[in-house]
């Protein structure tokens, strides 16, 4: 079949079940977009390339899918680095097009001519620059099955102009081989006998489970394995929903704003069984301290993330689903006798934990964003897709309210993205069209993309945000109060819009509350709302987060108030 | 931990850009790379390049685990300790007055190099061997002058089978 590098595209996009494409066009790639028009795929057209990105990157967490970007050179290559450095982080599966100037003007300085893939090499998977039309096809096919296999990541794949346009003899590519690419899936027979030994003789095991979870579709073997070993569950922020968060063995997020139990659970186990996580730093706190009496078990799929933070007694490298399937076989073979009466004590002590320190904030006249995390709780009866920005919102978001269920928790958790939360909100409504979709936000971070309020009224996106809006850059704030002697330097941003009039201004519809009373009939109201909904929930100007541990501390030692 | 010094040595896809993912990796992870070659092989597909690094042990598995996660990576050994045989090749231009020209000749001499370029004050002496060989030279060479040094980087490939 005789077709132009533009039509090749669309072939291969077809073949690999694109749905919907977020891009925003430009000089070099008009004959995409234009191929684009005369296909199934859905075009979503943001209003920056970043948020092209994010929605993507809201699209694949929501779906499972493999996200897609088109943009256009220059300065919309260069607007999709962060979205591509945060989708990199978070190891989620992208493939962003960027269009470059034709071949022989490459190196030039050309109009709108930037090296994105120099520019990406280190926050990409992989990435390409298509050289002839002739390998176009293959390119895109790698591109898919990189971004979406092993562990998965965004891939960038650079097209000049010219090769959108010549001409090549096309033929389908059935499959994709790459020698010096082979993710490895099944794990080592002999070192899961080894983590069912030390599950069968430990009294006080917890399970750390990550954002590998939810990639690998493995929620359910976790629950399995957590319920017939009798373990308690931490989640990194990632893994929020991996495990039911309502589970009577859930102990919440782990960290510097995790639970009191689940961290001091981690202190204080013998066993660390820990799958699909990397032991950020925002988890371990001061590491030579962490889980001190502890042997820790790592699955994962990335040798690099094994012993990279942390040295690990039994490493595991295999897919979490394959890994967690094979183990709860072990433990069935294996039998555990009366594995609740011997971890009896330790669950006592847990509880105590839990009772004793519990999540908890102080009611008082003003709107606590807590509050306002707690009653879209409620009112969403947990049901929800929640993303979030980043910051105190993030925090709360992840600690009042519950996730029962994988991909309903949305967030920039390894770059911590602030302006995520609305554009990923919208990426997350096109995967999921019945579906709830709330970003919580604060003030300061849905101000760094709230252009994409006009995406979501053009293609009518009824998703919702929620500002907790206490006129600061709340989370730097908290710093400064905590440890800057309150010198809240660049922080107080007062000086910001009216939101419900911003929600008019796009064509949406904006709420307000100020007291804690207004707090739930705007919810409600804004729930009902079949568009696009800002509420502006005016909360305590100087709540903090807490449990905290401050940077670099051991995560036992927690500052509760 | 003490840092040890390790002789990387893959072979990767010779198309653009390779080296710069292999380099970039070092320089974005804050790895520290000592000297690097990299030149084609039989395969015009495929080149190698050899990384000498020093790293305490977790590091050098990290780093060994990270090469190996770029996608351009074929194929990747250590090649630290005798296993392999390692050689580097320096050019040093040493200072030759006539009462140090005896004395520089019967060095080169001793070291098996070879004398390719002679002016009216200067040797340039081409030498080929292990480390510790081109130091022994360049420390005996130093008190004569030495004007300049350029030295390839180690080069490096696994002993066959006896």
């Amino acid at each position: 079949m005789k077709l132009t590098g533009a039509q090749i595209m669309m072939e291969v996009l077809k073949e690999e079940g694109v749905e919907t494409i977020f891009g925003f066009p430009g000089g070099v790639v008009i004959d995409l977009f234009d191929e684009l028009a005369k296909t199934d795929i859905r075009r979503v057209l943001v209003r920056h390339e970043q948020g092209a990105v994010h929605a993507a990157d809201g699209y694949a967490r929501a779906s499972g899918k493999t996200g897609v970007c088109l943009v256009t050179s220059g300065p919309g290559a260069t607007n999709t680095v962060t979205g591509i450095a945060t989708a990199y982080m978070d190891s989620i599966p992208l493939v962003v097009f960027t269009g470059q100037v034709p071949t022989q003007l490459i190196g030039n300085d050309a109009f709108q001519e930037v090296d994105i893939v120099g520019i990406t090499r280190p926050c990409t998977k992989h990435n390409y620059l298509v050289q002839s039309t002739e390998s176009f096809a293959r390119i895109i096919k790698e591109a898919f099955y990189l971004a979406r296999s092993g562990r998965p990541g965004p891939v960038l794949i650079d097209v000049p102009k010219d090769v959108t346009k010549e001409i090549f003899d096309y033929t389908p590519i059935k499959e994709v081989r790459l020698k010096s690419y082979n993710p490895t899936y099944n794990p080592n027979m002999k070192q899961l006998r080894k983590a069912v030994d030390l599950i069968k003789e430990s009294e006080r095991p917890v399970i750390f489970a990550g954002g590998g979870i939810i990639l690998s579709g493995a929620a359910a073997e976790l629950t399995e394995f957590a319920r017939k070993t009798q373990i308690p569950v931490t989640t990194s922020l990632m893994g929020l929903g991996a495990f039911p968060g309502t589970d009577p063995l859930s102990l919440g997020m782990i960290g510097m704003h995790g639970t009191y139990r689940a961290n001091m659970s981690t202190g204080a186990c013998d066993l660390i069984v820990s799958i699909g996580v990397r032991f950020d730093d925002r988890v371990t706190g001061k590491t030579d301290v962490f889980a001190s009496q502890a042997k820790i078990v790592h699955i994962d799929i990335d040798p690099t993330s094994i012993r990279k933070n942390i040295p690990v007694t039994i490493p595991i490298v295999g897919d979490c689903k394959t890994s967690l399937s094979l183990l709860n076989e072990l433990i069935d073979q294996a039998g555990l006798g009366d594995i609740a009466g011997k971890r009896k004590k330790w669950f006592a002590q847990i509880e105590e934990w839990k009772s004793t320190k519990p999540l908890a904030y102080k009611q008082e006249d003003t709107i606590k964003p807590q509050f306002v995390v707690e009653k879209l709780y409620e009112l969403t009866k947990g049901e929800a897709i929640i993303t979030t920005e980043v910051g105190q919102n993030q925090m709360w978001a992840a600690q009042y309210y519950q996730f029962d269920r994988p991909n309903h928790f949305i967030t920039s958790g390894g770059l911590g993205t602030m302006g995520f939360g609305l554009p990923a909100a919208i990426g997350a409504q096109i995967a999921c069209p019945d579906k709830l979709v709330i970003d919580i936000a604060g003030d300061g971070s849905i101000q760094m993309n709230i252009q994409e309020m006009a995406t979501a009224v053009q293609c009518c996106l009824p998703v919702k945000v929620a500002i907790l809006n206490n006129a600061y850059l709340g989370m730097v704030r908290q710093w400064q109060e905590l440890f800057y002697d309150k010198r809240y330097v660049c922080t107080d941003i007062d000086c910001a819009p009216d939101f419900v009039k911003l929600a008019e201004a796009f064509g949406a519809v904006g709420l307000r509350a100020t007291k804690p009373q207004e707090v739930e009939e705007v919810i409600k109201e804004g729930l009902s709302i079949a568009q696009p909904v800002i509420m502006d929930f005016k909360v305590d100007r100087e709540e903090s987060v807490y449990p905290m541990v401050p940077a670099g501390a051991p995560i036992t030692e927690m500052l509760l108030t | 931990m003490k840092d040890e010094k390790h002789t990387m040595t893959m072979l990767v896809d010779n198309q653009p850009g390779v080296l710069s993912r292999v380099s970039g990796l070092f320089s974005g992870k804050g790895f520290n790379i000592e000297s690097l070659c990299t030149a084609p092989t039989m395969d015009p597909r495929v080149s190698r390049i050899t990384i000498v690094t020093k790293a305490n042990p977790p590091l050098i598995e990290q780093i060994e685990k990270q090469l190996r996660k770029l996608i351009n990576v074929i194929k990747l050994r250590d090649m630290t300790g005798p296993k392999a045989v390692k050689r580097e090749m320096a050019l040093i231009c040493v200072q030759a007055k006539p009462e140090h020209r005896a004395e520089i000749l019967r060095i080169v001499d001793i070291f098996r190099c070879k004398v390719i370029d002679v002016g009216l004050e200067h040797y340039i002496i081409e030498v080929t061997g292990d480390e510790g060989k081109l130091t022994a030279l360049i420390n005996l060479l130093r008190p004569m002058g030495i004007k300049k040094i350029a030295r390839s980087g180690t080069l490096a490939l696994y002993r066959e089978p006896k």
